[in-house]
């Protein structure tokens, strides 16, 4: 028996997925939360989507056929935000987060196996609702294609940096902060232009929405949805701000961890 | 005559927090294979000094190295070859006892973590409850898996907090003999911050007391007993502690 070491290991990222993975299946309640508000959310906006499309008409028609695309995609960056930082929040709530830290573990590994994990957990919670809105609402996200890659792509990256964001501050400042991890994405909400396009939000609210990648990505699917053209000018943009947010939020996770070990919070924690 | 390096080596360790000085200025050098005590009051500092060692703790100033390395540059080079035990830490209580020692083991790095796992629950008589989930367990079983986990990787160096804390004469007596049994074994250097001072008796080779942040004596539990002319360490202890009482009335009436 030997332990080896090496700077870079993916099967430590295996073990914590793995671990991750035993904690998931043990608990019903845990993947049926996972489904739970995804479902709800596409049932409820499935029938508000088949409510305007049959007493509309014209161009309200057209845009309310995406009602449902925005709900699923707007799903997949809040539950790669919250998988990510729920599976974060596991190793708080039982005290293993020391037990980390103190193995050969490295920052970057556990960032991308709560990355992965996130994945898995999307892959649970959404698979099973996008063919629940096949079977319900005969909408069907799956036929957008490859240009779907890039959209889910875009919004998982936008929710795990901003989940990277959250973890480091409740890791810094403990499990009174973790109320954070459940509402950090939705203040993108009014402005990532879900529902609507970026030209109807005021004039100020426009500059935000163009300083984030899911207006960028919604716009895109309403492209794609109502002229059926693909807008890789949009990906691009997307793309560009979330490879600046994305380091950004690795530098100040990377901060906070610093600002961790300093306080002396990474092996006791207060509320 | 040759010298082997220390296995720990603690350089004009300062920490504070805020205004609060919790160790203040210690130096100590930490011989491979030996089992030291670091013992005193509440506050004294050992928990502060037990995690800088760990490299989970930034000093205000001053260094510390393990097995060569600084801890505060360097630890994921030396993480490998060292564990702890401590009662701030719990292993997750929805895994099986099984799923965290292979899960460790998988961290640590250890070639055949199965039957590593199936090795240490032999060894640690875990075999009754090792498909159980750990939140069911007694506070004694806990223990004997949190004692697993820090043997996971056969660690050249073991830091243990309060390891007996909170549990029964039989168990803890238990506790202590495996302990000692690595230590014998694995040529382990162990670092033991304890309340116990029977265990203290029992496992080590030197002892450490520090009072408000500094390292006050530094002697074998022989030694000790002489220079204070007490027949136990708790006698020895209680002196140290009084010591600080006094210390404190005296500076108050100042």
């Amino acid at each position: 028996m030997s332990a080896r070491y090496s700077a870079f290991s993916p099967s430590r990222i295996a073990a914590m997925n793995a671990r991750q993975w035993y904690v998931l299946r043990s608990s019903w309640p845990r993947i049926l939360e996972i489904i739970y508000w995804p479902a709800i959310s596409m049932i409820t906006w499935g029938f508000a989507q088949m409510w305007v499309g049959q007493e509309s008409g014209g161009t309200f028609t057209v845009a309310a056929s995406t009602l449902l695309g925005g709900v699923i995609l707007w799903d997949v960056l809040v539950r790669g935000s919250l998988g990510f930082s729920i599976t974060f929040l596991e190793e708080m709530w039982s005290k293993n987060i020391g037990n980390l830290m103190m193995s050969p573990l490295t920052p970057l590994e556990y960032v991308l196996s709560l990355a992965s994990m996130s994945l898995i957990r999307l892959f649970i919670g959404l698979v099973p609702v996008t063919l629940m809105a096949i079977w319900l609402f005969g909408f069907n996200i799956w036929s957008l294609g490859l240009p779907l890659v890039a959209f889910f792509l875009n919004l998982i990256v936008l929710g795990w940096s901003a989940s990277l964001v959250v973890s480091g501050v409740v890791l810094r400042h403990g499990l009174g902060a973790e109320g954070m991890a459940w509402i950090a994405v939705f203040v993108l909400m009014p402005f990532s232009a879900i529902f609507y396009p970026v030209s109807v939000l005021p004039e100020p609210a426009q500059y935000v929405a163009f300083a984030l990648p899911s207006s960028y990505v919604f716009e895109g699917m309403r492209a794609l949805l109502i002229d059926g053209v693909f807008r890789a000018d949009l990906m691009l943009w997307a793309a560009g701000l979330n490879l600046a947010y994305g380091a950004i939020a690795v530098l100040v996770y990377l901060r906070v961890l610093e600002s961790a070990r300093t306080a002396g919070t990474l092996l006791s924690h207060n509320d | 005559m040759l010298h082997a390096a220390p296995a720990i080596e603690v350089d004009r360790l300062v920490k504070d927090y805020k205004t609060t000085r919790a160790v203040d200025g210690i130096s100590l050098s930490i011989a491979p294979g030996s089992i030291t005590g670091l013992l005193g009051g509440n506050g004294a500092g050992k928990t502060t000094t037990i995690t800088s060692i760990m490299g989970l703790l930034r000093p205000t100033s001053g260094t510390v190295r393990v097995l060569g390395s600084d801890m505060n540059r360097e630890r994921h080079r030396v993480l490998h070859r060292m564990n702890f035990q401590s009662p701030y830490v719990d292993l997750p209580g929805r895994l099986t006892v099984r799923q965290n020692i292979v899960t460790f083991a998988r961290l640590y790095g250890v070639a055949h973590a199965k039957e590593r796992a199936a090795e240490l629950a032999d060894e640690l008589d875990l075999n009754e409850f090792l498909d159980r989930a750990t939140s069911k367990l007694s506070a004694g079983q806990k223990t004997r898996v949190a004692l697993a986990k820090s043997l996971v990787n056969d660690p050249e160096v073991l830091l243990l907090d309060e390891p007996t804390a909170s549990l029964d004469p039989d168990t803890a007596g238990w506790i202590r003999d495996r302990i000692a049994a690595h230590a014998r074994e694995r040529g382990a250097t162990i670092l033991l911050a304890s309340h116990n001072m029977r265990e203290v008796e029992r496992l080590c080779d030197r002892v450490i007391f520090m009072r408000r942040g500094k390292i006050v004596d530094d002697a074998t539990p022989d030694e000790l007993l002489r220079r204070y002319g007490r027949a136990d360490l708790e006698d020895v202890f209680i002196d140290v502690a009084r010591g600080t009482e006094r210390q404190t009335e005296t500076e108050t009436a100042l």
